[in-house]
């Protein structure tokens, strides 16, 4: 089956439930986000039956279709298709067990006829995140990010009942259209310097240009672009509000799919640039560093002080967006005995999704039975839920990059890399950064345990779904860590 | 086999979870690893003991286990036997029996999993494993400021953990391998050359790292409360066994491999080393509770284990470069260094050993005074023994031990520690900073004899006062832990080839 199917068939899905959502009853929604669900754990069958433009079968119109200049399908491709699917369905699973929630702040209170759209607008943010992983070429990437963050303009600002809500989507709006304006006229300069748009003649054609300051000017623009979404200074100010206002389940979902498909983009976009050979791999590098380097000092140092678990969360996500642009500004291609930066982006990616999901579920629930997202509404949870307890300590831990659990060996790949890079300076900001990850992350630990629950908390009961994903969530952590070895199968 | 050991734990933690009796799951685990690590002390040098899973392609990373020589072996005894000891102390509080025994198990599984470990990855994380149920166990049942002693100990042995981990990537990057054996092996053979300034960057990360985790002067001030709040399996475990990792981490790991670098660091380490002594011990003296003091002794004696390793790395010689004039010879090829002092290692392994049998023991008897009459300060105490002859009698024979009398382990432990600061003195050459640093370190002895005769007379002499008039002895079901511990002091004491032997 040819690759772009995927991507087909995931809006097709999306326009059906448009319509289920607008001529089936209107008192539960549930059903329509069971069946977004349902339909993505389809598509994310058939993806491992995907095949590229170059295995596609002689004389097919595949192989010659005018497409393929702008679709690539490998392995990377394939893993963070699946990556967005995985993140997708389980952030439609977290907004069921939310909507008492979202039907509160959406029209009528009493009713779940607002909160349809709710299920239907991740279906086409998966569809414009599957389509950034092929992207091979600046304008597809384009049209694919413009996918996603449009989307997201609707989903942050969802709750339209709740002014924390608009204010994180105007916020999100303007700062997203700022840095679309940075994006397009970063390609502007690209394209004007080397005039090609394609990510695969672009190692070409910077061979040979008479000046490389008009490029890394695009490049710049590019890199404060992708900042945007994946969380880096200089464009991370936008998160913490955006983080604390947005629904729970856009927020893991802005947290964990938007920041992947943004790393995804970048690394498509800063492969080429760095081929052995490239005249501005070294200023590109520098950047990357520095950007590294700022990244994780704000996003961990500033995660300190936070008493809001959302918006501690909110910063612990832009601390690992530094670990992750640190082990881009390490560059070094895959080799058969180890592994990459993209590889340990890649692999960094995916713990994090469990470990940050996870912790949302959690979160969500405290929400909705508590009203509640501080951190004192997590003291003596250890009484109050013992397993949920132990789930959240377990992630909290991985979070913080204790061994033996997932969250270590991502961490670990990072410092090799940029040990053998030799940017001492990006090694120390790290250990900094990791340091105070441990002093942060543990005071989650420290409440749920050490403090005893308010006087009139009750037992915190979960509903079925959010149960089942937090355990299998914590369990897969835990295996994760101890045998890290099936990520990079899918990694190819 | 010997990732039974390490299963056995996790295994037994998982049942409690799920729905096992706590105490007898803990307890079963616990003599059954006792008697595999017996069974492993004799038969330790065959292959069924190693075992290594691939767990990752790329790096090549190993899930491995295995005995690299007789110092794991005498780690993991060291583990067994405490461990049942504290699992056989302490009580856990109604209702709180999972954490209580799943927490201990935890820490067990963790301590054997770093000895036993040939991998440096899961060397290192298997402490940290152990590291997280230490924190909780004083953050939920600890005694009086449990929350900002639990916080001080987490802050402190993270902070330790960061510092050891960038020690070790650095070293595996220029490896290129986390299996232990093979990487000393190409210091060895000198495949393998670190370079000087490296090696110092490398060994200062691991001191300091290895270092706080030992409760290194002045790294220590988070030991003695945390102890003296932990319930008692928790001090015995941490204090007795997990405690050694960072010793056992620079035997194992920084000695063979960066021995120029900690060469390097020599004077001060001896400075803190001494620190660790004197300072400490002093601190000790003026203690006014039992358990504040325990925990500051066990702080002070790490000093003496510290002293041996720095005289094992002052008696580096590095490797000759070729070309170099030795006795009017060309030296044609470039040897590799080696050590010249054969006894620091076995004698620090020996303290290690004796001191962990012995702390086990002072904290579970000190639970027990608590237990039986409600206190622990000195000043409320007097006359226990008229009441508690059988506690009196153990507890001063590990006090004895503890200071260092002659006929139990420690101080066949604490002999060879001072031997060996003077294995290769000159005397035409005068003393050495080594020397030096080990004449002041003797009289930490006299120090230890001070608290710990007076803690002895103020707790169990003198006339009986309210706290101790009505209190009860040892019931036989506590006698069990005590009798073993006992009994190990006295069978290395009296015949330390035991394990010695175990070093060829």
């Amino acid at each position: 089956m040819p690759a772009y199917y995927l991507e087909a068939l995931t809006v097709a899905l999306g326009l059906l439930l448009l319509m289920v959502e607008a001529f089936g009853p209107s008192h539960s929604k549930k059903l329509v986000g069971f069946s977004a669900a349902a339909g993505l754990t389809f598509i994310l069958i058939l993806s491992f039956f995907a095949i590229g433009p170059d295995q596609a079968k002689e004389g097919s119109t595949w192989e010659t279709w005018e497409l393929s200049k702008f679709y690539s399908f490998d392995p990377l491709a394939r893993f963070y298709k699946g990556f967005a699917l995985v993140c997708t369905i389980l952030v439609l699973l977290m907004s069921i067990d939310f909507r008492s929630v979202l039907s509160r702040f959406t029209d009528h209170p009493e009713s779940e006829s607002g909160t349809g759209e709710y299920y239907c607008l991740p279906v086409f943010a998966c569809a414009g995140m599957m389509w950034m992983a092929s992207a091979k070429d600046l304008a597809g990437a384009f049209v694919a990010l413009e996918l996603v963050t449009i989307t997201f303009y609707i989903l942050v600002a969802f709750l339209r009942r709740n002014v924390g809500s608009l204010e994180a989507g105007v916020k999100y709006l303007i700062l997203g259209a700022l840095s679309t304006g940075f994006l397009v006229y970063g390609i502007a300069w690209i394209y004007g310097t080397t005039g090609t748009m394609s990510l695969v003649g672009l190692e070409g054609a910077i061979s040979n240009l008479p000046s490389t300051t008009p490029l890394l000017f695009g490049i710049a623009l590019i890199l404060i672009a992708l900042g945007f979404k994946v969380g880096a200074v200089p464009m991370q100010v936008w998160i913490p509000d955006v983080y604390q206002g947005a629904p729970t389940p856009t927020t893991a979902f802005l947290s964990v799919g938007s920041k992947a498909a943004g790393f995804i983009l970048l690394i498509r976009f800063l492969d080429p640039l760095l081929q052995p050979g490239s005249p501005v791999a070294p200023q590109v590098l520098l950047m990357l560093a520095i950007m590294a380097g700022a990244t994780l000092i704000f996003g961990n140092l500033a995660a300190i002080s936070q008493s809001n678990f959302k918006r501690l969360l909110a910063y612990s996500s832009i601390a690992h967006a530094g670990f992750l642009v640190l082990a881009l500004a390490s560059w070094k291609q895959e080799s058969d005995s180890a592994i990459g930066s993209v590889g340990a982006v890649s692999f960094y990616l995916a713990t994090y999704l469990l470990m940050t999901l996870a912790s949302f579920f959690v979160l969500a629930q405290v929400r909705i039975q508590d009203g509640s997202e501080q951190i004192d509404a997590f003291n003596g949870l250890g009484k109050r839920n013992p397993v949920l307890a132990i789930g959240l300590t377990v992630v909290m831990a991985a979070l913080a990059g204790v061994p033996l659990t997932a969250g270590f060996i991502g961490k670990f790949f990072v410092f090799s890399l940029a040990v053998e890079a030799g940017l001492w300076w990006g090694v120390t900001f790290a250990f900094i950064g990791a340091a105070a990850g441990f002093y942060y992350y543990f005071k989650i630990i420290r409440a749920m345990w050490w403090e005893s629950p308010a006087d009139n908390a009750k037992p915190l009961v979960l509903p079925q779904i959010t149960r089942t994903c937090v355990v299998a969530l914590t369990i897969a952590v835990l295996v994760l860590g101890i045998w890290p070895q099936p990520i990079l199968w899918l990694l190819g | 086999m010997l990732a039974l050991l390490v299963a056995l734990p996790i295994i037994a933690f998982i049942a409690i979870l799920a729905g096992a009796p706590a105490r007898q799951a803990a307890l079963g685990a616990g003599l059954a690893n006792l008697a595999l690590g017996l069974w492993a002390a004799f038969t330790w040098e065959a292959e069924m003991w190693a075992s290594s899973v691939e767990v990752l392609a790329k790096p090549s990373l190993h899930l491995a286990f295995g005995f690299s020589d007789g110092m794991s072996v005498i780690m993991v005894l060291l583990s067994v036997i405490v461990t049942v000891a504290a699992l056989l102390s302490g009580r856990a509080p109604a209702g709180r029996e999972i954490l209580y025994y799943g927490s201990s198990l935890l820490i067990s599984a963790g301590a054997i999993g770093a000895f036993a470990a040939t991998d440096l990855f899961f060397f290192y994380a298997f402490h940290e494993l152990a590291l997280i149920p230490t924190f909780l166990m004083i953050g939920i049942l600890g005694r009086g400021d449990r929350r900002e002693v639990a916080w001080k100990i987490t802050i402190y042995l993270g902070f330790g953990s960061v510092v050891l981990l960038a020690g070790l990537v650095w070293l595996a990057n220029l490896a290129g391998t986390f299996d232990i054996p093979t990487m000393v092996a190409a210091v060895k053979n000198g495949s393998l050359v670190i370079d000087p300034a490296a090696q110092k960057g490398i060994a200062a990360l691991l001191i300091v790292g290895f270092g706080v985790l030992v409760s290194l002067f002045p790294f220590h001030s988070w030991a003695a409360p945390a102890y003296a709040s932990a319930p008692a399996p928790t001090s015995m475990l941490h204090a007795g066994v997990l405690k050694k990792f960072g010793l056992y981490g620079l035997l194992r790991i920084a000695i063979p491999m960066v021995p120029g670098g900690m060469n390097d660091w020599l004077t001060p380490l001896l400075v803190l080393l001494v620190g660790n002594i004197l300072w400490v011990g002093l601190v000790t003296v003026s203690q006014k509770r039992l358990d504040l003091m325990l925990g500051n002794s066990s702080v002070m004696h790490m000093g003496y284990i510290f002293l041996a390793i720095a005289a094992l790395a002052a008696s580096y010689q590095g490797p000759a470069l070729a070309g170099a004039l030795v006795d009017g010879q060309a030296v044609t090829l470039s040897s590799v260094g080696r050590f010249t002092n054969d006894i620091a290692g076995p004698a620090a392994v020996l303290l290690m050993f004796a001191h962990g049998i012995s702390i086990a023991m002072l904290f579970g008897l000190a639970d027990k005074i608590e237990r039986s009459t409600g206190t622990l300060e000195l000043t409320d105490l007097g006359g226990l023994a008229k009441a508690a002859p059988s506690l009196a009698f153990l507890f001063g024979l590990v006090g004895f031990a503890s200071i260092g009398l002659p006929g139990l382990a420690n101080f066949a432990g604490e002999v060879m520690v001072f031997l060996s600061a003077f294995k290769n003195y000159d005397p035409a050459a005068g003393l050495g900073p080594v020397q030096i640093a080990c004449i002041c370190a003797i009289w930490g002895v006299v120090i230890s004899a001070i608290y710990m005769l007076r803690a002895y007379r103020r707790i169990f002499q003198g006339e009986s006062v309210r706290a101790t008039e009505s209190s009860l002895d040892l019931t036989p079901a506590d006698r069990i832990p005590a009798l073993l511990l006992a009994v190990t002091l006295l069978a290395v004491g009296l015949f330390p080839n035991l394990l010695l032997s175990l070093f060829k």
